[in-house]
């Protein structure tokens, strides 16, 4: 399968939050792609747009599952959530599970005025009613596979897919 | 080797002492504890983690601060809490232990938090339990007070990020303490490569150098260019004893003042795991001075025991 080019991607990205940045917009990336993408968006923004990330460790629905991740890296929020337009950047939308978690985090920070969802790549299966606002492009990608975003020695982004085990 | 605290393919399943946990677990513990300091500064200081968990903390030795601390961070958990103050006063130990801890089982309980005037009381109950329920040491006699030694841990990497190149000196009542012992193992395990033990000859414990530490009888000696100084907690009951002349004599020897701080490095930071005796083993003057952490430590530790009980919560033994 043919991936599509994420730098080429964060362009379109980056052009269609454009019109939507108003005063007190801010970006906030869930660790970890999405804190990548947050980070570059914000350059490409214009750089004075604050910037958090959120890591969704303690908000996972699978926990008593999985139990915690190995690696939980701290959340950083550190601009006033309550009355703030949020735009929630990841980079690939799944079933949604994610997002959910990255909402009641982003909430128990304060409420904000809005909140409108980023992604690099949607690539279907949700499994519960969570929609992006802005999307770089669909991609069909089978159940099992997994589609990855990674950052090379240069901060240049790109997709791998990890085949079905 | 089995180590009971370890589920079977290594990853914590109760926490009984610091002693035989590997550095990896350590720093996970840690590192954790980082990401959960940034909760507590939140609007909302909560996580949905432990939502629908039990804790039961069993305080068969009254701690005010240790079981206050366990409640607050199993409450931003989201658990539900229950205390017990069990008197120690009860005949027969053995089996009043085991028949709180069943009654709690019949509860449903998920986890205990569990301290106890004897050694190896919580090792005793975690060896009882059923698989899905996991054990915290919060102080087992003389042993091990493990969560103390992680957050006393987490304070110093928190003040000087490069544990390697540490010298760090514990000052005062070795031989009663279990914080220090689980300090040691801590520190050690981390890499910190010089750790100094002042105290006088009565209050050490036999073969303390077997743990890999120096020991000093001087103090001031001992305190020439550290960077930490971890104060402990001297018990007003030893003082009764044979083991000590006064606390006044205690205090010119082994009191930190601010001209015997002042012979370690300049930017030192002193611990002490509370609660203090101003004027015994600390002087005001340091505790409420500018390179005290005393009351960092106290915010940390919450950070730190969500942390474990976290981590604990999420590996069932299957």
């Amino acid at each position: 399968m043919q991936l599509p080019d994420a730098e080429q991607l964060l362009e379109t990205l980056a052009e269609q939050i454009h019109p939507l940045l108003r005063e007190n917009t801010a970006l906030v990336g869930i660790h970890s792609g999405g804190a990548w993408l947050a980070e570059r968006l914000q350059a490409m923004l214009g750089g004075d747009i604050p910037l958090g990330t959120l890591d969704i460790s303690f908000y996972r629905d699978d926990f008593s599952r999985i139990g915690l991740h190995s690696q939980v890296k701290p959340s950083s929020i550190n601009f006033e959530v309550e009355g703030a337009h949020v735009v929630l950047v990841d980079d690939v939308l799944y079933t949604g599970r994610t997002i959910r978690g990255a909402l009641n985090e982003l909430f128990d920070y304060g409420r904000p005025a809005s909140v409108t969802l980023a992604v690099l790549v949607d690539r279907g299966g949700r499994e519960i009613p969570v929609e992006a606002q802005v999307v770089g492009a669909k991609l069909d990608i089978k159940p099992g596979e997994s589609l990855e975003l990674a950052r090379d020695v240069t901060g240049k982004f790109h997709f791998i897919l990890h085949e079905a085990a | 080797m089995n180590n009971p605290q370890l589920t079977k393919d290594g990853k914590l399943k109760h926490l009984l002492s610091i002693e035989g946990l590997p550095r990896a677990i350590l720093n996970q513990i840690l590192d954790t504890a980082e990401s959960f300091a940034g909760v507590s500064e939140r609007e909302v200081k909560k996580v949905p983690l432990l939502r629908g968990k039990t804790v039961c903390n069993i305080f068969f030795e009254n701690s005010t601060r240790t079981r206050t601390t366990f409640e607050i961070a199993a409450k931003r958990l989201s658990a539900d809490v229950v205390s017990l103050n069990v008197g120690t006063s009860s005949q027969s130990k053995g089996e009043t232990i085991l028949d709180t801890v069943d009654n709690l089982i019949a509860m449903h309980a998920d986890m205990f938090v569990v301290r106890h005037s004897q050694s190896g009381a919580a090792h005793f109950i975690a060896r009882h339990v059923p698989p899905h329920i996991h054990v915290i040491n919060a102080g087992d006699g003389r042993h091990s007070h493990p969560t103390q030694g992680l957050l006393d841990v987490f304070t110093i990497r928190r003040y000087k990020p490069d544990m390697h190149n540490l010298r760090v000196a514990i000052v005062g009542d070795l031989l009663h303490s279990r914080v220090a012992r689980s300090e040691i193992h801590a520190l050690t395990t981390l890499g910190v490569p010089e750790i100094r033990i002042i105290a006088p000859k009565t209050l050490l414990p036999q073969e303390v150098e077997r743990l890999g530490v120096h020991v000093y009888h001087d103090m001031r000696e001992g305190l020439k260019d550290v960077d930490v100084i971890m104060m402990l907690r001297l018990q007003n009951e030893r003082m009764s004893g044979a083991l000590l002349p006064s606390a006044q004599e205690y205090f010119k020897c082994y009191g930190l003042t601010q001209d015997k701080l002042a012979l370690a490095n300049p930017d030192a930071i002193v611990l002490h795991p509370g609660p203090m005796n101003r004027g015994v083993e600390i002087d005001s003057s340091v505790a409420d001075g500018s390179q005290s952490v005393i009351l960092p430590q106290v915010t940390y530790g919450i950070a730190v025991r969500m942390a474990v009980m976290s981590i604990l919560a999420g590996n069932p033994d299957q």
